[in-house]
C-alpha cells in the first residue's frame, strides 16, 4: 500500500511517462506494421493489426512491469542507508517486494490506458472477447512483475561489490529490453536469438503476458505451461536474489557510527 | 561593460579546458566502473541495431530502403545522435539541479549558464555509442552502392556534424522547457529519444502526419534517412525529396535558434528558492 501511495503522489511524473509510452507506441506500432506489410500482410502469425496489438500492448505495460531501470537499493547501498534497511524487522527482500507491489497496481492504468486509448482510435486494436485470455493475461502479468523485480534486484546487488552500477544497469536495461520482446515480438527473432531468449528469464517479462492477452496461446495446455514457465522463473530469480544478498551482507561494511 | 569583460575571455576558455580535464580525471578513476559504462553505453547502440537487423531477417525491403541502405540510415543518425548526447545530453537533468538549489550557485558564475552546464558534464561513457556507431559505418560504407563524388564524400563528413547539432539543439530545447516541466522530465525523452529511434528507420513507414512531424518540426529525418538517400541516389517518398539530405546544416541551425530562444525564455522564468 505505502509503494501505491507513493507513486500516486507523482501524477506530473506519470502523465510524463504515459505520453513518452503513447509517442513510442506510434513508431513502434508503425515500423511493425510496415514490416507486415512488406512481408505479404502476415508474419509469423502476425498480420498489421495483431501486431499493432502487439506494439501497444507491451507499451502499455512498460510502466507495470518496470523494464526500464530502477536502481533504488544501489543507491541505499551507496550512501550506507541499506543498513537501516537491513536492521527492519522485516526481510529486506520482501520490503521491496512489497513496495514494488504496490507502484505496479498503481501503474497499470495511468500509465497502461493512456497508450492502449491512442493505439485503439489510431491503429484498432484486436482485443480477446471471452474472459479466459483476460484472467490468464492478469496473472502473467502479475508474475511477470515479480519476475522483473527479481532480476532488477540482483542487477542492484552488484553494488555491494561495484558501489556505482550505473553501466551494469545499462547492460541489463538494453539486453532485457530486446530479448523480452520489448522493440519486436520474440517470435521474428532468427532461430539463434529466440534459443538465447529462451535461454533467459526475459520473455517471461513481456512475450508471454502479451501472447496470453491476445489468445495466441490459445490452447489451455498451452496457457499453463507458459504460466509454469513464468512461475518457475519467478521462484528461481527470487531465491538466487536471496542467496546473493546472504553473500552480499556477510561482507557489507558500513562506515559510522 | 564590454571592455570590463574583454580581458577575462581567455580566462573563460582556459576555465573550461579546465572543467573538462578535471571530468576526464575524475570520471576515469573508477576504473571498473567506467569501463563498465562504456560497455554499457557501447552495447545501446549494437542492441538497437539488432533491431533492424532482424527486421531484415524477415524482409527484403522495408519502407523503400533494404538492410545495407537501412544500416546506413542507422549508423548516420546512431553517429548524429551519440555526438549530440555527448555534448548537450545531460541537459535534461536541469530539474535535478533546480530541484537541489545548485542552479543559483551556476546562475551567479561569471560564465554563461548554457556553457557550465555543457563542459561540466560531458559524460565521457558516451564514446562508446560513438565508436560503435563510427564501427556500424565503417562496416557499412564498403557494402553500399554510391556513385563517389566529391561532393558526396563532403556530405558524408557533414551530416554526423550537422547530426549532432539537430540532436544537442533537441536536448538544448527540452532543457529549456523543463523549467516549466520539473516534475514531468519524462515529456522530455519523448522529442529527444522519440526522435532518435524515429531517425533509425525509414520514415516512409510512417504516416504522413508522423512522416512531417519527424522532418520538419523534430529534424529527426535530417540526421539519418535524408542524407543517406541523397548519398544512395534513392527517391523519398512523398514531401521527403532526396534533395533535402543535403540541407541538414540548415535543420541544425533551425533547431539550435528555437533551442536558445526556449532556453532563454526558460532561464528567464526561473526564480530560485531564496535563502
Amino acid at each position: 500500500m505505502a509503494g501505491f501511495r507513493r507513486y500516486a503522489t507523482y501524477r506530473v511524473a506519470t502523465a510524463a511517462s504515459a505520453f513518452t509510452n503513447t509517442v513510442f507506441g506510434l513508431l513502434r506500432a508503425s515500423i511493425t506494421v510496415a514490416t507486415v506489410g512488406a512481408a505479404g500482410g502476415t508474419l509469423a502469425g502476425y498480420d498489421a493489426r495483431t501486431v499493432a496489438t502487439y506494439a501497444w500492448l507491451t507499451q502499455a505495460l512498460i510502466g507495470p512491469v518496470q523494464v526500464f531501470q530502477w536502481t533504488e537499493l544501489a543507491q541505499q547501498v551507496r550512501t550506507g542507508a541499506v543498513a537501516v534497511d537491513l536492521v527492519r524487522p522485516m526481510d529486506l527482500q520482501a520490503q521491496y517486494l512489497a513496495t514494488n507491489l504496490g507502484r505496479a497496481a498503481y501503474m497499470l492504468l495511468p500509465r497502461g490506458l493512456p497508450p492502449l486509448l491512442v493505439g485503439a482510435l489510431t491503429f484498432g486494436l484486436t482485443l480477446p472477447t471471452d474472459v479466459w485470455p483476460w484472467a490468464a493475461g492478469a496473472v502473467s502479468v502479475l508474475l511477470a512483475v515479480q519476475i522483473s523485480f527479481a532480476c532488477q534486484f540482483l542487477v542492484n546487488l552488484a553494488a555491494f561489490w561495484l558501489l556505482e552500477i550505473r553501466g551494469v544497469m545499462i547492460l541489463y536495461v538494453v539486453t532485457s529490453g530486446v530479448l523480452c520482446g520489448l522493440y519486436l515480438p520474440v517470435h521474428w527473432f532468427p532461430p539463434w536469438l529466440s534459443t538465447l531468449a529462451a535461454a533467459t528469464p526475459f520473455p517471461s517479462m513481456l512475450q508471454t503476458p502479451v501472447d496470453l492477452l491476445t489468445g495466441r496461446l490459445a490452447t489451455p495446455s498451452a496457457a499453463v505451461g507458459a504460466l509454469a514457465v513464468q512461475l518457475a522463473w519467478a521462484v528461481g530469480m527470487l531465491a538466487l536474489g536471496r542467496l546473493v544478498l546472504a553473500v552480499a551482507t556477510r561482507r557489507l561494511v558500513v562506515q559510522g557510527g | 561593460m564590454a571592455e570590463a569583460r574583454a580581458p577575462e575571455r581567455p580566462g573563460a576558455w582556459q576555465a573550461y579546458r579546465v572543467v573538462l580535464g578535471s571530468r576526464l580525471r575524475a570520471q576515469s578513476s573508477y576504473r571498473a566502473s567506467f569501463v563498465l559504462d562504456v560497455l554499457g553505453s557501447g552495447a545501446i547502440t549494437l542492441v538497437e541495431f539488432s533491431e533492424v537487423y532482424v527486421i531484415f531477417h524477415n524482409v527484403p525491403v522495408l519502407g523503400g530502403l533494404d538492410f545495407r541502405a537501412a544500416a546506413l540510415v542507422y549508423a548516420l543518425a546512431a553517429l548524429s545522435f551519440s555526438l549530440g548526447d555527448l555534448l548537450t545530453g545531460d541537459i535534461d537533468r536541469i530539474p535535478v539541479y533546480v530541484r537541489s538549489g545548485n542552479l543559483d550557485t551556476l546562475l551567479v558564475r561569471p560564465l554563461p549558464l548554457l556553457a557550465q552546464l555543457v563542459t561540466g558534464d560531458v559524460q565521457l561513457r558516451r564514446l562508446g555509442r560513438v565508436l560503435v556507431a563510427l564501427g556500424i559505418l565503417a562496416v557499412v560504407l564498403p557494402a553500399v552502392d554510391v556513385a563517389w563524388s566529391p561532393a558526396r564524400v563532403g556530405l558524408l563528413a557533414m551530416t554526423p556534424l550537422a547530426g549532432a547539432m539537430v540532436f544537442s539543439g533537441l536536448f538544448v530545447a527540452v532543457g529549456g522547457a523543463q523549467f516549466w516541466l520539473v516534475e514531468g522530465g519524462e515529456f522530455a525523452n519523448a522529442f529527444t529519444y522519440g526522435s532518435s529511434y524515429a531517425a533509425s528507420f525509414s520514415p516512409a513507414v510512417l504516416t504522413l502526419p508522423l512522416r512531417l512531424l519527424f522532418s520538419f518540426v523534430l529534424p529527426a529525418a535530417f540526421t539519418g534517412y535524408l542524407p543517406a538517400i541523397a548519398l544512395l541516389g534513392l527517391p523519398g517518398p512523398p514531401w521527403l525529396p532526396a534533395w533535402l539530405g543535403w540541407l541538414t546544416p540548415v535543420a541544425g541551425v533551425l533547431t539550435w535558434a528555437a533551442a536558445l530562444a526556449l532556453w532563454r525564455l526558460g532561464v528567464r522564468r526561473y526564480t530560485g528558492a531564496g535563502g
